[in-house]
């Protein structure tokens, strides 16, 4: 219990805030076969400690790929990424390390299903020897209560709805007091309404934590409406084209979506996407034909 | 509290039964078992017919169910066995034993080669190729070296049951394992997970539902050469029993020691999928949910 106030007391708003990426000059080509496929060229980008930063560009232009590298699911082939101003891959190390302050949460979710929601919130702890099975358990019921899943904790991911799973998820990668959270299109199969539940929870999580977010999404009102910064991607090969402020104070709510500062963002937005969608479309035809 | 989710659904029509009221209620308002009765009836009618009221050419050989039926219940059998005799029981008893020691050896190595053969690349490399080219030889080829090697009625037989359940345990296994998503090992990795962690939480349940249709599948290949192995080399056992009634030309202990079989390996897979089904709760529990 103690260890859970300390770390609440870390990520207090206002704490010392952590979680800085950089991007400088990053490559990957995949080489399946003998065929290159370069999915990101050059690319940089820097996240601010404690930024949400939300990433748009067309489908299929690397924007996983970019994520998994920061991860160290995979290596680059070129440049290098810092977090807080350590190397995490570069040049001599192309593969950066898994470690529990960069968490994933997954597109089509990955709570293990055969573990309880509890469980799967302790497991990290658990494994990194950072708490007493006791206290690791003691401490992810706390945190489901927090996100208003105190009577699931007990249920196995296959028992909850999908929403309710996520959620688990993102208390999941929480739990281990991230520097940064990754998330590869998290709401992606969802229908509007779980999806506005969805941002609200996350919006409240993320005022309780100030955790950096590297967030890739398709949809630019979700984008706006979560963000503090939109960077949309060119077309593969990936590099950044557009970066939106989005300088629309927190916290956020709902009444957000029908301002005109937002419709006048969302617009902005849309435009550099629609360019490059329809860039990747004819890319695409080009090379049917 | 664990069963939340079960009791609420078997509460809806069962109102206030206890528990196992409730479950006896339910069993017997399902159609399933009505459609199984009836099955069995007309798979028994159609082998009374054929057998004993028309005799069709190349059935008139077979005993029918009446023959059969009235000798099994029969407390002093014509031919030498009935549920009334110790001998039906001993050869019943013999081959369950060899069963039980092939199917726990089989399950004891071949599950732990499957997941370190999914688990590691290297160890794959090793052993793969070698599982690949015992496979085929076929079980009944085994026998003259297995009574060659081994000493005795029992071990042979055994051997012999264990070898064909080893090769389906272990690449079932192998085959959970592959079929884990990529997902959770790399969530595993992202939270901060050893490579034993790994194993333990990942690998082990995520090949658990696989296994366990591999070992359901491996216990019926076990009885398979087993029996085989009894009509070779055997004093006691079904697959002996079936072997010794043909030398003696009695057909109906025959048919006796088949049915026997048929229904002793079915429960034993029953047997196996229980303990399935209790040590995949979510998996248990996420089914029953989708009403199946
Ligand atoms: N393992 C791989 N081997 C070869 N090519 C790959 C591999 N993974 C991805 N690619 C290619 O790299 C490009 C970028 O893939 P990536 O998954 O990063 O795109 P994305 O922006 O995440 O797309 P989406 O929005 O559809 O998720 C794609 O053209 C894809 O075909
Ligand atoms: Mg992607």
């Amino acid at each position: 219990m103690a260890a859970s106030v300390a770390v609440n007391q870390s990520t207090a708003p206002g704490a010392a805030a952590k979680g800085a990426v950089s991007i400088r000059n990053v490559t990957k080509v995949y080489d399946p076969e003998g065929v290159n496929v370069m999915a990101v060229d050059d690319c940089s980008m820097e996240i601010a400690a404690g930024e949400v930063c939300m990433v748009v560009g067309p489908s299929g232009c690397g924007k996983t790929t970019l994520l998994n590298a920061i991860a160290g699911f995979h290596s680059i082939t070129a440049g290098e990424i810092h977090l807080d101003g350590e190397l995490l891959c570069g040049p001599d190390k192309p593969l950066a390390e898994q470690g529990a302050d960069r968490v994933v949460v997954f597109q089509n979710g990955a709570l293990f299903p055969w573990k309880t929601l509890r469980d799967n919130v302790a497991y990290g702890p658990l494994v990194r020897g950072q708490l007493s099975k006791r206290d690791a358990l003691d401490k992810a019921a706390q945190m489901l209560a927090d996100v208003g899943l105190a009577e699931f904790a007990e249920k196995y991911p296959g028992e909850v709805s999908s929403g309710m799973a996520r959620r688990a998820e993102i208390v999941r990668a929480l739990i281990n007091d991230p520097k940064v959270l990754l998330l590869d299109e998290p709401y992606r199969a969802m229908d509007e309404l779980t999806k506005s539940i969805m941002h609200e929870a996350l919006l409240e999580m993320y005022d309780r934590t100030r955790v950096t977010m590297f967030f890739i999404t398709h949809d630019l009102e979700e984008a706006i409406f979560l963000g503090d910064r939109v960077v949309v991607m060119t077309t593969r090969p990936c590099r950044t084209k557009k970066i939106v402020d989005v300088n629309i104070p927190r916290p956020r709510d709902y009444h957000l979506l029908s301002s005109e500062a937002f419709r006048l963002l969302v617009e902005e937005a849309s435009e550099a996407v629609h360019e490059e969608a329809l860039k990747a479309f004819t890319a695409g035809e080009r090379e049917l034909a | 509290m664990l069963n939340n989710g079960q009791g609420a659904s078997l509460g809806v029509r069962a109102g206030r039964m206890p528990m196992f009221m409730a479950r006896i209620y339910r069993r017997l308002s399902a159609t399933g078992p009505y459609f199984t009765l009836l099955g069995l009836v007309l798979w028994v009618g159609t082998w009374w017919l054929l057998c004993e009221v028309f005799s069709v050419p190349r059935f008139e050989k077979m005993p029918g169910p009446v023959v059969v039926l009235s000798e099994l219940f029969s407390p002093q059998p014509f031919l030498g066995v009935s549920v009334f005799t110790e001998e039906y029981y001993a050869h019943m008893w013999a081959s369950c034993r060899r069963i039980f020691f092939a199917f726990c050896i089989a399950t004891g190595v071949g599950v732990p080669l499957g997941l370190f053969m999914g688990w590691s690349r290297k160890f794959r490399d090793y052993t793969f190729p070698i599982l690949e080219i015992l496979r085929p030889i076929p079980i009944l080829a085994w026998v003259p070296l297995a009574i060659l090697m081994f000493k005795g009625f029992e071990s042979p037989v055994i051997f012999l049951a264990t070898l064909a359940s080893l090769y389906v345990s272990t690449l079932n296994t192998l085959l959970g394992v592959d079929s884990i998503d990529e997902s959770y090992f790399r969530a595993a990795g992202c939270l901060g997970s050893k490579p034993h962690h790994i194993f333990w939480h990942v690998v082990v349940p995520g090949a658990l539902p696989f296994m366990f249709t591999g070992l359901q599948i491996s216990i019926g290949v076990a009885w398979f050469s087993l029996v085989a192995a009894e009509m070779v080399s055997g004093d006691w056992g079904l697959g002996y029993l079936i072997v010794d009634a043909y030398m003696n030309n009695v057909t109906v202990p025959m048919v006796i020691g088949m049915i026997t079989l048929g229904f002793v390996g079915w429960f034993t897979s029953v047997l196996v999928r229980i303990v399935g089904d209790r040590m995949m709760q979510w998996r248990t529990r996420a089914l029953a949910m989708e009403n199946r």
